[in-house]
C-alpha cells in the first residue's frame, strides 16, 4: 500500500514536472461546441486532455488552479491554411517550401499533377512564424499547397513545435481558375478535362500511353486519396458549380478554399455539404472570378446551411493572427458570434478531419485553451495566457523580445546588449 | 503715381507678399498649374448630428456632445446646439463622430481593382529615377476601392506611385467623392508629394535592369538625381531672380519635381523600413536641405522613435504586417505606439491596401490592444489623431480637415459605436458637409460604372 501510494505520487510528480494538469477556475468558457458559451465554469486538465468542463469543480490532488476571473476561455485558434513553418521570408525563394513548381519533366503534364507531393515534409516548427502565430491565440494550421492544377498534400499541425502532423487522411489541394491556366492550354475548362484524366488514370488497373501522373502519383492517388477531403481553390460561381459536378461524379468529398462568389450557390454547398473556407473580410471585385465578392458571404452562406471556416486572403502565414479580426467582421456583418468562433476552431477542425483531437472545448479533447482580455472576435482583445495539450505556453515571441528590448531603459551598452 | 502707392499701401494691409513684388518689373504671368483640380463640394442643407461622442482629433472627447456641419464646413461643436431652421438633425446617442479618416498611403486607382495588367499603372518601372511621372496620371477613377474605403469612413487619401524606383514620381491627394474624372476628386489647394523608395525594391527591380543593384548603389541614385536637380533650380532662380530675362532654361520634368521637393513646395513621403536606412535618409535630406515628411511602412521605426519625433519625420506604419521580405522582418505590433510615444512623435495609421483601407480605424484598435499588454494605455480621442490630424498633418493639409473644430471641411463619420473595433461600422460620411455614404440607404452608397450590369454582384 505504502509503495503504491509512493508510485501514485511519482505519477503526480511525473505529471506536473510536464505540467499538463491544469484547474482553469471561474472562466467564460466558449466551447466551440454544442454546449455553447458557459459563464462561471471552471476546466480541469490532466495529462494534457479535457477531463471535466463545469461549476465549482473539485481539485483532484493539488493540480496547478488559474483563477480566470470571468474572462473568455476558447480553444487554441485555426491559423487557416497557411505555408507556417514552410515560409520564412516570403521574398526570399531559399526560406520557401510550400509549393512544387517542377520545371522540367518528359511531358510537362506530370508536372502539373504530383499528388504524391506531401509538403509537410518541409515543415520547420522551429520557424519564428509559430510563436508569433501563438502570441495571437493560435494553435493549429493546415498547410496549404498550390503548386499545380493538383498541387499535392497539405497537412494539419499543431504549434506546439512537434514535427509530425495530427493522424489523419491526407488532406489533397486542387487549384481551379485563372491561376492555373498556363497549366491548362490557357482554358480552364481543360482543368476538368486533366483533373478527369488524372482520376481515371488513377483508377484504371493499368496505365495508357497519355500519362499525367507518376506510378508513385497513382497509387497514392487511388489508394489512399479517394476517401480523402479534397481542398479545391476556386472563386468563380460557374467554376464552384463544375466542381460540385467533378465531385459528384468521383464520389470524392471536397471543401472550397477562396470561394469568393459561393453565396451565390449556397444551397447547392448546403445540400452537397460541402465546407468552405473564406476570407470575410474580402469586399472587392479583386478579379474577374470575384465580381460577387461581398463581406456577406460567411452570413449567406451560414443561414443556407453551409459549414463556412475562415482563411486570411492576404499574408495568411506572418499575419495568421489576422484571423479572428476575420472572424469577427464576418459577426459584424451577421454571422452568429457563436459561428464566428466555430469558423477559426470547430468549423476547420471537422472540415480537416481532427476534430477528435482540437478546434472545441470538451471533454477528451487536447487541452489547447487560451485565455483572453475579452471577446476574442473583437481586435480590441488581446490573449494572456494558452495551454498547449494542458502544458502553459509563454506568450513569448521574435516579436516581443524585439519591443522588451528597444522598451529596456537605455545604457551605456548599445541595445545588442539587452536580452 | 499716386495711385500706385495708394494700391501698394492697400496691398501691404492685407497681404504680405507682394510689398517685395513693387520693387521689381513685373514679371510675366505664370502660366496657371496643369492638371488643376475641378472639384466641386456637393451643397447640402446643415446637419446637426445630436448627442453623440466626438473624437475631435485634437486628443479631445466631448461626450453627449453636437456637432453643426454648415455650408460645408463644421460651424461648431458643443452642447444643445440649437439647428438652423433647415439643418437636417440626426440624433446620435450612442453613436461615435470622428474626423473623416486620411490614408497617407494608397494606390487605389493606380492599382485598381480587378488586379489586371491592363489597369496597373503604379509603377513606371523603366528607369530608377522617374521623378517626372505623376500618380494622378494613371488614376482611373473607376475603381471600385474607392467606394469600400468610404464605407470604412475614409475622405481623403493620398494616392502614391509604387516603391520599384528609387523617384517614383509625384502623388496626388485626393477627396474620395465619386468622380468621372481624376481632377474632379483632387483636394483642392493640397500640394503634391513625391514619392522615393529605399532597399530592397529599387535594387531588386533594378538589379539586373542596369542598376542600382545594391543599397549603395541606391543612395548614389538619390544623390545624383538631387545633385542635378540643384543645378537646375539654380539655374532657374536665376533666370527668375534676373526678372526672366532673355531664354528661359529648359524644362526639364523630373527636375521640376526634385526641384519643387529643394524649393519645399513638393513634400516628401519615402518608402522605408529599416532604421538604419531610415537614418541615411536624413542625412541625404541634410545634404540637399530638405525636409522629410513621412516615412512609410517604416517597420523598424520604433528603433528610433526619438529621432524621428526630433526631426519631425512621421512615420506612417502598419498595425502588424511583416516578413514578406527581410527589411520587414523586425517588425513589433507596438511600431506605431512606440513611434507615437516621444515628445512630438507623430505616427500615423497607414494601409497601403485596398482591403486595409477599408479597416484603419480596426487597424489602430490593435495598436491599443497590443499596446496594453506593456501597460502603455492609450486612449481612443489619442488613437484617433493616428488616423486624421497627424495623417493631414504629413499631407499638409491640416489647416483644411483631418480635425473637428469649427472652419475646417466638414468631413466627418458618424459610427455606429467606438470605432476601435472589429465590430464598428462607419454609418453616414460627410465629405464637405454632404452625406456621401450612408449604410442604411442604398441609394447613398455610390458604384462605379464598372460594375454596372454585372449580374455576379451582389
Amino acid at each position: 500500500m505504502k509503495s503504491s501510494l509512493i508510485f501514485f505520487g511519482l505519477i503526480a510528480f511525473a505529471c506536473s514536472t510536464q505540467a499538463q494538469n491544469v484547474l482553469i477556475k471561474n472562466a467564460t468558457v466558449h466551447t466551440a461546441a454544442s454546449q455553447g458559451t458557459l459563464t462561471n465554469t471552471d476546466v480541469l486538465v490532466q495529462g494534457g486532455i479535457i477531463r471535466a468542463i463545469g461549476k465549482n469543480l473539485a481539485n483532484p490532488g493539488n493540480l496547478h488552479s488559474i483563477d480566470a476571473q470571468g474572462k473568455p476561455l476558447t480553444p487554441g485558434l485555426f491559423a487557416g491554411i497557411t505555408e507556417i513553418g514552410l515560409e520564412e521570408i516570403s521574398q526570399e525563394k531559399s526560406t520557401v517550401d510550400a509549393n512544387l513548381e517542377l520545371k522540367s519533366g518528359e511531358s510537362g503534364l506530370i508536372e502539373i499533377m504530383r499528388p504524391e507531393f506531401d509538403v509537410s515534409r518541409a515543415y520547420n516548427p522551429r520557424s519564428v512564424l509559430l510563436a508569433i502565430a501563438r502570441v495571437g491565440g493560435i494553435s493549429f494550421t493546415a498547410l496549404g499547397t498550390n503548386g499545380a492544377l493538383l498541387s499535392g498534400q497539405g497537412a494539419v499541425m499543431r504549434l506546439d513545435g512537434s514535427y509530425e502532423p495530427i493522424a489523419g487522411k491526407r488532406i489533397p489541394f486542387i487549384s481551379i481558375g485563372s491561376g492555373k491556366l498556363e497549366q491548362s492550354g490557357s482554358t480552364r475548362a481543360a482543368q476538368f478535362m486533366l483533373l478527369e484524366q488524372a482520376f481515371n488514370e488513377a483508377k484504371a488497373p493499368t496505365p495508357g500511353d497519355e500519362r499525367l501522373l507518376t506510378s508513385q502519383g497513382r497509387r497514392v492517388l487511388n489508394n489512399e486519396m479517394l476517401t480523402s477531403r479534397f481542398f479545391v481553390l476556386v472563386n468563380r460561381e460557374a467554376d464552384i458549380r463544375q466542381v460540385i459536378k467533378f465531385a459528384q461524379k468521383y464520389n470524392i468529398r471536397v471543401a472550397l478554399v477562396g470561394a469568393s462568389e459561393a453565396w451565390r450557390v449556397a444551397d447547392q454547398l448546403a445540400a452537397a455539404k460541402i465546407p468552405v473556407f473564406i476570407d470575410a473580410m474580402e469586399a472587392l471585385p479583386s478579379s474577374f472570378e470575384q465580381l460577387g465578392s461581398t463581406v456577406e458571404n460567411a452570413t449567406r452562406l451560414q443561414r443556407a446551411g453551409v459549414s463556412v471556416s475562415f482563411i486570411n486572403g492576404n499574408d495568411a502565414s506572418h499575419n495568421a493572427r489576422k484571423i479572428r479580426q476575420i472572424a469577427g467582421n464576418a459577426v459584424a456583418n451577421g454571422l452568429p458570434w457563436e459561428a464566428g468562433l466555430a469558423g477559426i476552431t470547430s468549423a476547420p477542425a471537422k472540415a480537416l478531419g481532427v476534430d477528435a483531437l482540437v478546434g472545441s472545448i470538451e471533454i477528451g479533447k487536447s487541452a489547447d485553451l487560451v485565455l483572453w482580455t475579452g471577446d476574442p472576435l473583437d481586435v480590441s482583445s488581446t490573449a494572456t495566457a494558452m495551454w498547449l495539450a494542458g502544458k502553459a505556453t509563454p506568450l513569448i515571441s521574435r516579436q516581443t523580445l524585439l519591443r522588451d528590448r528597444y522598451l529596456a531603459p537605455s545604457s551605456n551598452l548599445p541595445r545588442a546588449y539587452q536580452p | 503715381m499716386k495711385k500706385m502707392i495708394i494700391a501698394a499701401a492697400v496691398c501691404a494691409a492685407l497681404c504680405i507678399v507682394p510689398v517685395q513684388a513693387k520693387k521689381k518689373p513685373e514679371p510675366e504671368p505664370k502660366k496657371p498649374a496643369p492638371f488643376a483640380s475641378t472639384y466641386q463640394a456637393i451643397s447640402s442643407a446643415p446637419v446637426l448630428i445630436q448627442h453623440a461622442t466626438l473624437l475631435t482629433g485634437t486628443g479631445e472627447r466631448l461626450d453627449d456632445a453636437d456637432i453643426l456641419l454648415q455650408d460645408g464646413k463644421i460651424q461648431a461643436l458643443g452642447k444643445n446646439l440649437s439647428p438652423p431652421s433647415n439643418a437636417v438633425v440626426i440624433d446620435a446617442t450612442g453613436k461615435w463622430v470622428t474626423p473623416g479618416i486620411i490614408d497617407v498611403h494608397s494606390h487605389l486607382g493606380v492599382y485598381a481593382s480587378p488586379g489586371i495588367d491592363a489597369i496597373s499603372d503604379g509603377n513606371e518601372a523603366t528607369s530608377p529615377v522617374t521623378a517626372h511621372v505623376w500618380a494622378e496620371h494613371s488614376l482611373w477613377p473607376q475603381d471600385a476601392g474607392f467606394a469600400k474605403a468610404l464605407a470604412g469612413g475614409v475622405t481623403s487619401m493620398q494616392i502614391l506611385p509604387g516603391s520599384a524606383n528609387l523617384v517614383g514620381g509625384r502623388s496626388v491627394i485626393i477627396k474620395n467623392v465619386a468622380a468621372t474624372t481624376y481632377q474632379a476628386m483632387k483636394f483642392p489647394g493640397a500640394p503634391q508629394g513625391i514619392k522615393m523608395a529605399c532597399g530592397e525594391n529599387p535594387k531588386r527591380v533594378y538589379g539586373e535592369k542596369g542598376g542600382p543593384s545594391t543599397r549603395m548603389g541606391n543612395m548614389a541614385g538619390y544623390r545624383a538625381a538631387f545633385i542635378g536637380a540643384e543645378a537646375y533650380r539654380k539655374k532657374w532662380d536665376a533666370y527668375e531672380k534676373d526678372g526672366r530675362k532673355g531664354d528661359a532654361p529648359d524644362v526639364d520634368l523630373a527636375n521640376e519635381t526634385l526641384a519643387g521637393v529643394l524649393r519645399g513646395d513638393i513634400f516628401v513621403n519615402i518608402h522605408c523600413y529599416r532604421s538604419d536606412e531610415m537614418a541615411a535618409m536624413i542625412d541625404l535630406s541634410k545634404e540637399f536641405g530638405f525636409q522629410i515628411s513621412s516615412f512609410h511602412h517604416g517597420v523598424e521605426a520604433y528603433k528610433i522613435a526619438d529621432v524621428l519625433a526630433h526631426e519631425n519625420i512621421c512615420g506612417a506604419l502598419w498595425a502588424d504586417w511583416w516578413g514578406f521580405k527581410l527589411e520587414a522582418f523586425d517588425a513589433i505590433e507596438e511600431n506605431i505606439a512606440l513611434v507615437d510615444k516621444p515628445e512630438g512623435g507623430c505616427a500615423i495609421v497607414h494601409s497601403d491596401s485596398a482591403e486595409g483601407i477599408q479597416r484603419l480605424n480596426q487597424e489602430a484598435a490593435k495598436v491599443i490592444a497590443t499596446s496594453a499588454r506593456v501597460n502603455i494605455n492609450i486612449t481612443p480621442e489619442h488613437a484617433i489623431k493616428w488616423l486624421t490630424s497627424n495623417a493631414a498633418k504629413a499631407l499638409h493639409i491640416d489647416k483644411q480637415t483631418g480635425s473637428l473644430e469649427a472652419g475646417k471641411m466638414a468631413d466627418v463619420v458618424i459610427w455606429n459605436g467606438t470605432p476601435f473595433s472589429s465590430y464598428a461600422k462607419a454609418e453616414q460620411v460627410f465629405i464637405d458637409g454632404a452625406l456621401l455614404y450612408d449604410r442604411n440607404n442604398k441609394a447613398l452608397q455610390p458604384k462605379v460604372d464598372f460594375l454596372i450590369g454585372q449580374e455576379a454582384q451582389p
